[in-house]
């Protein structure tokens, strides 16, 4: 099926008029502009499934003979074998979820339910902190951490989260909140609820999509995140998969490019599934928030 | 809709009659409060005072004055620094919206299928920050690289992309504009809200689908427009991994992907030279403070509220 073709078959047959063939022509564009978007890292998936001198002469990405080599070999290509990055990584993100999860959802309630002096304040300078480059706090964050002897461990990328640092979340969920009626707040009141009953009984059973979408942004943000790993662990032992990724790069000449891709595949995969899991939240998030 | 649009509207809100609870109130606050002080307006204080400072992690701060920031207006590779970022922003994030508007606006109308192709599109937003992906760009724009490959069916002689000075920035202008998913998926959200009444109306009077899009869509989706602009300048001022991890850390080649925020870094972090890199800190601040209020102001002559 090729554009230049149609023209021609728009005139002879009755069937094939604009109405019915410009839909075509779009499916053809846009599935052409997904392949074209998604080409290099499908083509990544292959080449780390190839032997690595196929790698610089195909830009194919048939595997004629798929081979799990590359990593094998990139799993332990470093100090440390692979499984130990994960592990790492899986820690911060764990605590940096379970910090968000707790911290964002109290701030929202009090700035989305309650009434206290100097509310619109500080809700303003929460909106405020959203737009805050890190660069302006990270060097005395960093000076306040080495001294409490916090660096080369996961405090420092975790113990912000638990203090709502990451301001988008407390806005998602204030966002959330506000289109919970307030009849079942009142309602569990008058059943003689307190404040933190009326939260953890009807707001927090009620938000479970906001949690989700906050889940799943801080689960690939953290996963993702290099700027303030590469700051706060310094020691290979404790190195995240974007870090142990990187000192690959450094480490290894562009030969091992099969191994490098290997292990950039592993670090993926997980950001993949939570895409395909989380689709619904991820869009949601993005759509209220502009957050991305 | 979202966090711009609520700060420029905070002040219109009525304070409610409610009974006020400042003790609950300020319990539910108080881990973000103490995050607040201790995370992020102390650490901004500190840095304040530490960009009139020497201070090498080591020895104590010396005070010195204004010395930090008369010695950005002749550092060289600052002044390049500067002019490398601009670039890569003003490039980039255009680009990215023009993308991101046109395949919204394509999707938005009712293409069967929709919901996938907007996933296959949003997807790289979520990749497009890893250390994995910027990995794969050094060698699709590498030598040898896939570029390349596909260049050379075509008969094209490519080079090295990433090595050559004069492309290795273009690079990671493409990476940015490839990100284009996420300003698409909010581009998309805004066109939900246009009523279809106007269009059935623009249709009666027979308008075309250009005049249909100029007349009707672009103004009404000018919020949108502004929000995404202000919220991609902002992040692309702050790039760092991707030129960080395709250089090699270095910058290079020949500090043609030396962003600010890898200045800031190899002054602060690979120097220890935490005065300068506080200094810079704040004039990164003060850039992106400028840009969004520039933005704000000419808002008010392009952007249309329909209320």
């Amino acid at each position: 099926m090729t554009t230049e073709t149609l023209p021609r078959t728009v005139g002879r047959t009755a069937i094939l008029t604009w109405p019915r063939v410009r839909p075509l022509i779009i499916h053809v564009l846009l599935a052409g502009a997904a392949l074209v978007m998604l080409y290099p890292v499908i083509w990544m998936v292959v080449s780390s499934l190839r032997p690595g001198n196929e790698i610089f002469r195909d830009p194919g990405i048939l595997v004629k003979d798929l081979r799990i080599e590359n990593y094998r070999v990139g799993w332990n290509a470093l100090t440390e074998p692979f499984t130990r990055y994960l592990l790492n990584s899986a820690l911060v993100v764990l605590g940096a979820i379970l910090g968000n999860l707790v911290s964002c959802s109290m701030a929202a309630y009090a700035f989305a339910r309650l009434e206290f002096s100097g509310k619109k304040f500080w809700f303003a300078i929460m909106l405020l902190s959203i737009m805050l480059p890190i660069h302006v706090v990270i060097v005395p964050q960093y000076i306040l951490f080495s001294n409490l002897g916090w660096i080369n461990t996961v405090l420092p990328l975790i113990v912000p989260k638990l203090l709502a640092t990451d301001a988008f979340f407390v806005f998602l969920m204030v966002q959330f909140i506000r289109g919970i009626p307030r009849e079942l707040d009142e309602a569990a009141r008058i059943d003689g609820c307190g404040k933190a009953g009326i939260f953890v009984r009807i707001i927090l059973p009620l938000m479970v999509p906001a949690l989700a979408t906050t889940t799943i942004f801080t689960f690939i943000w953290t996963w993702n995140d290099f700027f303030s790993q590469l700051i706060y662990l310094t020691d290979p032992h404790m190195y995240t998969v974007p870090l142990a990724l990187r000192s690959f790069v450094d480490s290894t000449s562009s030969s091992s490019w099969g191994s490098m891709f290997a292990m950039s595949v592993v670090s993926l995969v997980p950001v993949f599934l939570a895409f395909l899991l989380g689709q619904r939240f991820l869009i949601k998030g993005i759509a209220t928030t502009g957050i991305k | 809709m979202s966090a711009l649009s609520e700060l420029g509207s905070l002040r219109g809100r009525k304070a409610s009659g409610r009974k006020k609870d400042n003790l609950a109130g300020y319990l539910f606050l108080a881990p973000w409060l103490l995050g607040l002080f201790l995370i992020t307006i102390g650490p901004m204080l500190a840095s304040l005072y530490l960009s009139f400072t020497d201070y090498n992690l080591i020895q104590a701060p010396k005070w010195i004055g204004l010395d930090n920031f008369v010695r950005m207006l002749s550092d060289q590779r600052l002044h390049n620094s500067l002019k490398v970022t601009f670039t890569y922003v003003f490039v980039s994030v255009p680009l990215q919206l023009a993308l991101a508007l046109l395949l919204a606006v394509v999707l938005d109308r009712g293409v069967r299928g929709m919901a996938l192709y907007r996933s296959i599109f949003y997807l790289p937003s979520l990749l497009g920050s890893s250390v994995a992906i910027a990995i794969l760009w050094r060698q699709v724009f590498g030598t040898e690289g896939l570029m390349n490959q596909v260049l050379g069916l075509a008969g094209i002689e490519g080079k090295g992309w990433i090595s050559d000075p004069s492309t290795a920035l273009g690079t990671l202008v493409v990476l940015n504009v490839w990100t284009f998913g996420s300003p698409m998926v909010i581009f998309l959200a805004g066109l939900r809200q246009i009523p279809s009444m106007y269009y059935e109306a623009a249709a009666v009077d027979g308008a075309g689908t250009l005049r249909r899009f100029v007349s009707i869509t672009l103004p009404l989706l000018t919020p949108i427009v502004f929000f995404n602009l202000v919220l991609q300048l902002i992040h692309a001022f702050q790039s760092f991994t991707q030129a960080f991890v395709v250089s090699g850390g270095s910058g290079g080649p020949s500090d043609s992907t030396m962003f600010f925020t890898l200045y800031l870094y190899d002054r602060g972090f690979g120097n220890f030279d935490m005065g300068y890199a506080s200094a810079m800190a704040w004039f990164l601040l003060v850039i992106i403070g400028v840009f969004t209020a520039a933005n704000f102001f000419a808002s008010k002559y392009w952007v249309f509220y329909d209320d």
